[in-house]
């Protein structure tokens, strides 16, 4: 097992969730579950953060918000959709304003079910999310040029992408 | 015995620092997590979490606001070493303090260089928390001259007398701003020990991989040094047994840390400024004049 796997740092992101999940994200933190077992820390910062947690589905003005903090976050990192919602749009995927699971936005590493999920699930996403996260870091090591995010910005333009989709909507996790 | 002028003693010292120390700060803040957690009712994470997360930051991909930042972490890293170096020494006091302090600097000119506003307003934080423990440690300082006639920490270890014994106050004062030193609740506004509350971790909110591994680092190192300066209360010419005592008496102090950490909630900085200028003077002053009498 590589190092990484073993501080999975999480930021939560709570799309256009109906705060059910939200509300068991939460739950997997308090001592019943206890998530800082695995080394899990609840960051609220993409920069610290190694796992993206998004509940709920994506509409218009998340989206931008939800690929910025993608952006924002570095390598290696994990994307898990929590709950039906974020999967695909759930409950709410007919709706005239949502575009879909997370994965309309941004590449999602793994599908975590449940209306609203349980906290069991989301230990099991997060468990899940430390496996490709350590996958990652060890194809990260094969090729070192992927450290360096200055000369990944110079050749692909990444940060103008971040600035492209920023049409002004703070980034609010949590 | 001396090497080009330094005693075998202070070299020893400043190495067991510069290699030890990282790894016991390292277990304590492990243990900081552990315990937490046990207070909490959690099993809480391993011991050696803390050598994870630090493992793990290093090995994230680098990104770094801008050179400036890197550069004044590395100070900030490089002055706390060397004021535990001359502190392990035992060198001068106060030329510690005020390597110590110039860290401190660094660091907030760190997070101002970040220009992130959550990073301003930590930095902002952090400008005052040294500004309200600054005037107690000089007095420490300054007490510790009165009692001992020096300002080398090696002379203590020459005493007949513990420095406890002519400072009480003044030690009570200093376990005082020990926790504004450490930045453990209630004192823990600059950085909110935890990442998710209002200022996203204050100065450290753009740092990431390896700047922040560092800073981690400087912590470790920060930590013992500042439980070094709890034991110089307690040591006298004792030998080893006023090492062990020192030993002891910094870990229950660093307990007790962790205890008042869970214990109460943050102030404001009004506050804090306002009880450790009160506590430093009422504390300073009654044992300055208690010294001037004996
Ligand atoms: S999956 Fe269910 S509980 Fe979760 S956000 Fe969607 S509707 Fe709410």
């Amino acid at each position: 097992m590589s190092n990484v796997g073993k501080s999975p740092w999480i930021i939560h992101y709570d799309g256009s969730s109906c705060n059910g999940c939200d509300i068991e994200v939460l739950a997997a933190l308090t001592p019943l579950y206890d998530a800082e077992r695995f080394g899990v820390v609840n960051t609220g910062n993409p920069k610290h953060a190694d796992i993206f947690v998004v509940t709920g589905g994506i509409n218009d003005q998340n989206a931008p918000v939800v690929k910025q903090i993608y952006d924002q976050m570095l390598e290696p990192k994990v994307v898990v959709a929590c709950g039906a919602c974020a999967c695909g749009g759930g409950v709410y995927q007919t709706c005239y304003n949502i575009l879909g699971g997370v994965d309309t936005v941004i590449p999602v590493d793994a599908y975590v079910p449940g209306c609203a999920i349980k906290p069991e699930s989301i230990l099991d996403a997060v468990i899940a999310g430390v496996g490709i996260l350590d996958e990652k870091a060890k194809a990260m090591k094969m090729n070192p040029a992927d450290k360096d995010r200055s000369e990944k910005d110079a050749s692909t333009g990444a940060h103008a992408s971040v600035a492209d989709v920023d049409d002004g909507t703070n980034a609010d996790a949590e | 015995m001396e090497i080009f002028g330094f005693s075998i003693w202070s070299i020893i010292g400043v190495i067991a620092f510069l290699v030890i120390a990282p790894f016991i700060g390292c277990i304590l803040a492990g243990l900081d997590r552990k315990i937490t957690a046990g207070m909490q009712g959690r099993v809480g994470p391993k011991l050696l979490q803390p050598w994870w997360d630090f493992r793990k930051l290093l090995a994230k991909e680098d990104a770094t606001v801008n050179g400036a930042q890197d550069l004044y972490v590395w100070l900030y890293l490089i002055f706390i070493v060397l004021s535990g170096m001359v502190f392990f020494a035992g060198g001068n006091f106060l030329l510690c303090v005020f390597i110590q302090t110039l860290g401190a600097l660094f660091f907030i000119l760190a997070g101002y260089s970040s220009r992130s506003p959550y990073a301003d307003l930590g930095a902002e934080r952090e400008t005052v928390q040294v500004m309200s423990y600054e005037p107690m440690v000089l007095l420490v300082a300054i007490g510790m001259f009165m009692a001992t006639g020096s300002f080398y920490v090696a002379d203590l270890l020459s005493a007949e007398m513990p420095l406890v014994r002519y400072l009480p106050l003044i030690f009570i004062g200093f376990l005082y701003v020990l926790t504004i030193k450490l930045r453990k609740s209630p004192f823990d506004i600059s950085m909110a020990q935890h990442a998710h509350q209002e200022i996203v971790r204050g100065i450290v909110t753009e740092f990431s991989g390896r700047t922040l591994a560092l800073v981690e680092l400087s912590h470790w190192y920060e930590t013992i040094l500042f439980l070094g300066w709890t034991g110089m209360f307690v040591v006298w010419a004792g030998g080893w047994v006023a090492g062990v005592v020192a030993v002891v008496v910094a870990l229950v102090i660093w307990f007790f840390e962790i205890w008042i950490d869970n214990n109460f909630a943050r102030f404001k900085w009004e506050t804090m400024l306002r009880s450790a200028w009160w506590v430093a003077l009422v504390a300073g002053t009654v044992n300055i004049v208690y010294l001037l009498f004996i």
